[in-house]
């Protein structure tokens, strides 16, 4: 177990490490930051000098420990675009995003498992039929689309819900939330619906297809024969295996949604990070695009390991398969 | 025509011929693919020269004539007076270009990648599916705009806009190449055990050679599969980041283009302006989806 751990921490150190070396290599070889920093009347002792000033003539090895350094205590530089500190303008934006995300995530997670039971339980019924369609036109169409889509039925053509930005936010300390007025309420059910659509049609054919194979197992039948109701047989034994994989999914499923956030805030104009790294690749906003490549790939490394973890916690055949592969 | 009899008696084509969806799929793609190629031809105006732009029939709805010129137009006109017809025309060629471009890249890519790590083993073998798997972690749009974003940081701001078609094809390929890399070497790997690549190797053949012209063929079958499935995502992603704005330039429109300049029409009520490209969009990417879906049914010995 031990070992496990430790060979799964060591792997995802490893993998940061790679990131941040993508991440250092884009301040140090993709344009000249001295030449962005000093403009064009700049002499050549001064340049010199800056040069030296920011460490840019050290071995390289030297000036990577440095970055490296400086990224663990969220020092990523400031923004060429918007001249203020990059982790300022992203520790602003970052509540946005995950409120987003959060709430998305919530919706895709609900609707997934309440649409998959259904489904499954009631396979032949129009509803289900109709439910599993929809479904369907939601992995096809590009999430932009969606966006699309539904600004032009439901802030177009009704009128129900605004089609762009967070609405009134409230300040709770250093978190800017959209979420306690209405119209920052109002604001957010479109683009969580866009952004949760894919993953609650990803979650739902996971609870039905799970669903369906557990609802024939032996001890389905032994629970029925017991004579206990529907709906223990159902809720109690049925959904509670399904739930684990499920779970697992949905953990993975963060990551996807705060990196395709990037859409659906364009699409919205949503205040958030991705909106932010789209500006930053337009514009060649190197410290930008760093810092957030970085936050993007320890949130996702976070989440692999949490969810390995607890998965090699939950399902004690794991521990047989691992322990037996290895001999 | 002896060949021909043969092909058409194959089982490939035997499931083709009973399978509707896929019909109609292959029908709609060689449609719109056809009508992409030869747009120069068949587009009623050209999108793309002033001089054959009038302002007078700007936001002309569509088959309605003209409130001052009388002009009608199928799909209606946006805000310059540009037919919606012939822009999707010429917007489907460059959604195409790059679709192919980038899957045929990512493909060469893959093939080569898992050839190289099924034939040599050991470490090669072990770093080139490490990083493999590490970037399989991440969504292949977030690496497709990273490349996107270090391409346009070394090529200097004037080569920019010209350059643009070429970075998002490599984006967009190397951002895919995962999936064929990991098939060939699983496939590669079975065929390399097999006799006839023993036979091979006794009779002293070069490892290149017996790569080349023993391996590859046999594990063309799944590529094909996954190039059919990728090309359909190789044309939404490039849509997306089209839309995004950090796609091709406004100058050559793709499909994805568009959607990003219809998209602002949408409130003022110019509705079809934004309509028909998403429809002309969904169209290709559904139907090249759904032939890759067929591909892959009809080519698993399983499933029969």
């Amino acid at each position: 177990m031990i070992a496990y751990v430790l060979r799964r921490i060591v792997q995802s150190v490893l993998v940061m490490l790679v990131v941040a070396l993508v991440s250092f290599s884009l301040f140090r070889f993709v344009g000249d930051p001295v030449a962005t920093m000093m403009g064009q009347e700049a002499s050549q002792a001064d340049r010199e000098a800056l040069r030296d000033r920011l460490g840019l003539n050290d071995p390289v090895i030297v000036q990577f420990a440095g970055f490296i350094a400086r990224a663990a205590q969220g020092d990523f530089g400031i923004s060429y675009r918007l001249q203020q500190p990059v982790m300022e303008l992203i520790l602003s934006r970052l509540p946005a995003t995950l409120e987003l995300a959060l709430i998305s995530g919530t919706l895709a997670f609900v609707l997934g498992v309440g649409f998959g039971v259904y489904t499954a339980l009631n396979r032949r019924g129009w509803l289900s039929g109709a439910i599993m369609t929809v479904s369907l036109i939601g992995v096809s169409l590009p999430t932009f689309l969606i966006g699309v889509l539904l600004i032009w039925v439901f802030a177009v053509e009704l009128q129900w819900l605004p089609s762009f930005g967070r609405g009134d936010t409230v300040d709770v300390g250093p978190w800017r939330t959209g979420l306690l007025t209405q119209s920052g309420r109002a604001s957010i059910v479109l683009p969580a619906i866009t952004l949760g659509l894919y993953q609650m049609t990803l979650i739902m054919r996971l609870v039905r297809a799970e669903m369906l194979e557990v609802l024939r197992s032996d001890y389905i039948k032994f629970a029925r024969a017991r004579g206990l109701s529907d709906r223990a047989v159902h809720f109690g034994h049925a959904l509670k295996n399904t739930l684990v994989p499920v779970i697992t999914i949905t953990g993975l499923q963060l990551g996807s949604i705060i990196a395709f956030a990037i859409i659906t805030e364009t699409v919205f104009q949503w205040p958030g990070v991705g909106a932010l790294f789209i500006n930053s690749v337009q514009f060649v906003d190197i410290p930008v695009m760093a810092a957030y490549l970085m936050l993007i790939a320890l949130i996702f490394v976070v989440i692999n390991l949490v969810v390995d973890l607890l998965y090699y916690a939950v399902d004690p055949r794991l521990r047989v398969d691992r322990a037996a592969a290895r001999h | 025509m002896n060949r021909l009899a043969r092909a058409w008696d194959s089982d490939i084509a035997w499931s083709f011929r009973h399978s509707p969806v896929a019909i109609v799929a292959a029908v709609v793609a060689l449609l719109i693919i056809l009508s992409a190629v030869l747009a120069p031809w068949i587009a009623p105006h050209d999108p793309f020269n002033p001089a054959s732009l009038n302002l007078m029939d700007g936001f002309t709805p569509p088959m309605e004539p003209n409130q001052f010129t009388g002009n009608v137009y199928w799909l209606g006109t946006d805000n310059q007076g540009r037919d919606i017809f012939s822009a999707i025309l010429y917007g489907a060629r460059i959604s195409l270009f790059v679709g192919f471009s980038a899957v045929i890249f990512a493909m060469v890519l893959g093939i080569s990648i898992g050839l190289l790590a099924a034939w040599r083993g050991g470490w090669v073998d072990s770093l080139l599916m490490r990083i493999a798997d590490v970037q399989l972690s991440f969504p292949s749009i977030l690496i497709a705009l990273l490349i996107f974003g270090i391409a346009r940081g070394v090529i200097p701001p004037a080569y920019r806009e010209e350059m643009a078609i070429w970075v998002l094809i490599v984006a967009i390929g190397l951002s895919d190449w995962v999936q064929f890399a990991r098939v060939v070497r699983g496939a590669a790997l079975v065929e390399k055990s097999k006799e006839y690549v023993q036979a091979a190797r006794l009779v002293g053949a070069h490892p290149a050679r017996i790569v080349l012209t023993h391996i590859l063929p046999n594990v063309m079958g799944p590529v094909l599969v996954i190039a059919t499935i990728g090309l359909a995502l190789a044309i939404i992603a490039e849509a997306t980041l089209s839309f995004l704005g950090v796609g091709v330039p406004p100058t050559q429109p793709s499909l994805g283009t568009l959607i990003r300049i219809g998209q602002g029409f949408l409130f003022s009520g110019e509705w079809w302006i934004i309509l028909f490209p998403s429809i002309a969009l969904l169209a290709l990417a559904l139907s090249v989806n759904l032939l890759g879906d067929w591909l892959r049914d009809a080519l698993n010995p399983r499933l029969k």
